[in-house]
């Protein structure tokens, strides 16, 4: 009987939960708006796989995908706006212009743009993530993996966000291997399979036994694949795609945030806010490690992991110097946010130039 | 018994009447996939047709967009009536835009009545230069102009990204790829408060009005007909071919390169690297539609235009996926061509009996 009691009085609490939970769900509705189709398995694909998120969160989504950032833009995000959304989330850098132009006209509507900078009225918030953290792990593998010390790197556009990256990278695997090389190939794309492919193919031709992404499409590690070089999958986990060549993967985790946002706005705590979590927010996730790697490197790349995500390493720790031999980091200090923000030149151990 | 008969000529009421036929034939294609899809038909319909328009903001949208499509295929009616078959009009519009970009950067903060003509005569002379390559190469190499201005679509879209990412990139704007916002001397100014429509619609109300004209009050558009027919006509006539197909390339590309201007110094304000989702190759669909006749240019683009818009409304209000969008514009072509069969052959009924 005082079984049945309590069982009863459990289930009519989660009840209750549930009916409180259908409750928000009605209010508020979120949107999505992606650059490209929502089956790209690397950037679109794991913002939508956050979208579902909020989906199983309670809340009401509804997305628009592969909405160009010419003149369109702004016509989607008006219309989701004015359709009774409280929250949009424009995933593209190009949106930033449209989302500020449209935020003005509905101060109601909380916009939340990613990788941009400008937040030029209060109900915008921009929100990116660490990704240079999973690249400081990348390094370390691509410099203890590597026999011919020639590492390959597919670059999209000489942006500080990408400029960091190869940063971070060399300059981990410069620590476990000195005598490394990082050469770069620029794409001029984000997600152009055939381009990415043909700098894979290139940087192979040139020596390179490990290859490194930071362009969208699983072309790359396929391409590795073939030649029977190393590879890391981007934005997702690619290992299925490559299952030989994929080490690990930096998978983007924007579940937890949207969710985290989404709920503020039911709960009216939401506030203007720029985002920048890494590993340790669990926003930059690092995928299994593959069996190829020994087991010593990747008990290492573990420890590395928590130091990173606890703070206690830093992958912009001094010395480091640029390309010319300039010190950009003094020993013993970390470069700060605003460095690492407008990141614009090479560390050494990087070949050839940024495109002006 | 059904027999298939060439007609002796090709008629002129089935002329107008298959667009009509393939937008039909595309509606119903539609609702079947859509069907097919698990989604209700007319439901879907009618959020890819109707609501998109069905207030004064999306009205206004539809015309903001078929802005673009209706000034270039004006201008590739020029071309395709006189048998050029300029495929680049994306290219022209790509450096219409870049000229006129530049212009208007170089204008970055000042002030002055003459900036936005100059902005807008420079991306006329872009589009007209860019133009001029394949035509040039035609008449004089006798070079392949779909090859040509396909080829340098891609090229132009090369220059704008490189001018993009470097030398013209915002020097506030950590390295990303755009240009400054343009000043608003150097902007379209906009029609109504709160709506994206801008003067840009003038430009191309004012290219339908001056091909009509040209088209059939004109030696040149006479000339242009005849070589439409038959080149081989046109040359034992006398007609000066080289000219005419560097004329018409010129006027092409003007368009083009004004379609690129109204998207830059219009809705967008600045150059990045997506100023145009393909008009230049959708407006390639919009000429046929229209059947290269201006009036029916017009009712094409807005046609066409309405695929854009609808494929985001119903995504948003019915989770369709926005490609779907992509797949109309192909079936209008689709099905036009098919019933293009329509103008040479007819199809007779003959009864069973013995």
């Amino acid at each position: 009987m005082h079984k049945f009691l309590i069982r009863s009085f459990v289930s009519s609490l989660v009840l209750l939960f549930t009916l409180t939970v259908a409750a928000v769900a009605k209010d508020v509705k979120a949107a999505f708006v992606y650059i490209g189709p929502t089956g790209d398995h690397g950037w679109t694909y794991q913002h939508d796989v956050g979208r579902k998120a909020v989906e199983a969160a309670g809340f009401k989504t509804t997305y628009v995908e592969g909405v160009p950032e010419s003149a369109d833009a702004e016509r989607v995000l008006r219309q989701l706006a004015n359709s009774g959304h409280d929250v949009i989330f424009t995933t593209s850098f190009g949106y930033m212009n449209p989302t500020n132009k449209v935020a003005k006209e509905f101060p109601n509507v909380k916009f939340e743009h990613a990788t941009g900078y400008k937040r030029e009225h209060p109900n915008v918030s921009t929100y990116a993530a660490r990704f240079y953290e999973g690249r400081t792990i990348l390094g370390t593998i691509a410099g203890t993996m590597t026999k011919s010390n020639v590492i390959g790197y597919v670059a999209s556009f000489p942006i500080p966000e990408v400029i960091r990256g190869i940063n971070s990278f060399t300059l981990a695997a410069q620590k476990v291997n000195p005598n490394i090389k990082t050469k770069i190939v620029w794409a001029f794309t984000w997600y152009d399979p055939g381009k990415e492919a043909e700098a894979a193919k290139a940087l192979i031709d040139q020596g390179a036994d490990v290859i490194a992404q930071h362009t969208d499409s699983t072309a790359i590690v396929q391409m590795a694949e073939k030649a029977g070089v190393y590879a890391f999958g981007q934005a997702s986990d690619m290992d299925k795609f490559a299952p030989k060549a994929v080490l690990t993967s930096v998978e983007n985790n924007w579940g937890p945030y949207y969710v985290d946002r989404v709920k503020a706005v039911a709960n009216g705590t939401w506030s203007q806010k720029d985002t920048w979590h890494g590993i340790g927010d669990g926003m930059v996730v690092i995928s299994d490690l593959d069996s190829q790697m020994p087991a010593d490197l990747r008990s290492k790349v573990k420890k590395l992991q928590a130091d990173l995500a606890s703070g206690k390493v830093h992958s912009f720790t001094g010395p480091i110097y640029d390309q010319k031999g300039n010190l950009m980091v003094a020993e013993g200090k970390t470069a700060d946010d605003g460095m690492l923000a407008g990141m614009m030149t090479y560390v050494k151990g990087v070949e050839g130039d940024i495109p002006k | 018994m059904i027999k298939i008969v060439k007609r002796d000529q090709p008629s002129r009421a089935i002329f107008f009447f298959t667009p009509v036929l393939a937008i039909f034939l595309t509606l119903v294609a539609g609702g079947l996939i859509f069907f097919i899809l698990g989604f209700k038909p007319f439901e879907a319909l009618k959020f890819f047709f109707i609501v998109p328009i069905a207030d004064k903001y999306g009205f206004s949208e539809l015309l903001l967009k078929a802005t673009p499509l209706c000034l270039i295929a004006i201008g590739l009616s020029f071309c395709f009536k006189s048998n050029n078959w300029n495929i680049g009009a994306e290219g022209q519009l790509t450096f219409g835009a870049i000229v006129s970009g530049g212009v208007a950067l170089l204008f970055y903060e000042q002030e002055g009545f003459y900036i936005l003509p100059t902005v807008i005569l420079a991306g006329a002379i872009g589009g007209m230069l860019y133009a001029s390559i394949p035509a040039i190469l035609k008449t004089y190499f006798n070079t392949n102009e779909i090859l040509v201005s396909l080829m340098l679509v891609y090229v132009s879209k090369l220059i704008l990204d490189y001018l993009v990412v470097g030398p013209w990139s915002n020097p506030e704007g950590f390295n990303f790829p755009e240009t400054r916002q343009f000043s608003d001397s150097a902007k379209l100014p906009l029609l109504f408060e709160g709506l994206r429509i801008h003067a840009g619609i003038f430009l191309a109300l004012a290219a339908v009005v001056i091909s009509w004209f040209v088209f059939y009050k004109t030696y040149l558009g006479f000339q242009m007909k005849v070589s439409g027919f038959s080149l081989k006509t046109a040359k034992y006539a006398g007609y000066k071919g080289k000219k005419m197909i560097i004329l018409v390339f010129l006027i092409s590309g003007a368009c083009a390169g004004l379609a690129g201007v109204g998207e830059i110094t219009g809705p967008i304000g600045q150059l990045h690297r997506e100023i145009s989702p393909d008009y230049g190759f959708t407006a390639i669909i919009v000429a046929f539609l229209g059947r290269l006749h201006p009036v029916g240019i017009i009712f094409a683009s807005l046609v066409v235009a309405i695929t854009y818009l609808g494929a985001e409304t119903a995504q948003i209000f019915m989770q369709i996926p926005k490609y779907t969008g992509q797949v109309f514009q192909g079936m209008i072509l689709f099905f036009l061509l098919a019933s293009d069969y329509l103008l040479f052959f007819k199809i007779k009924f003959i009864g069973l009996k013995k």
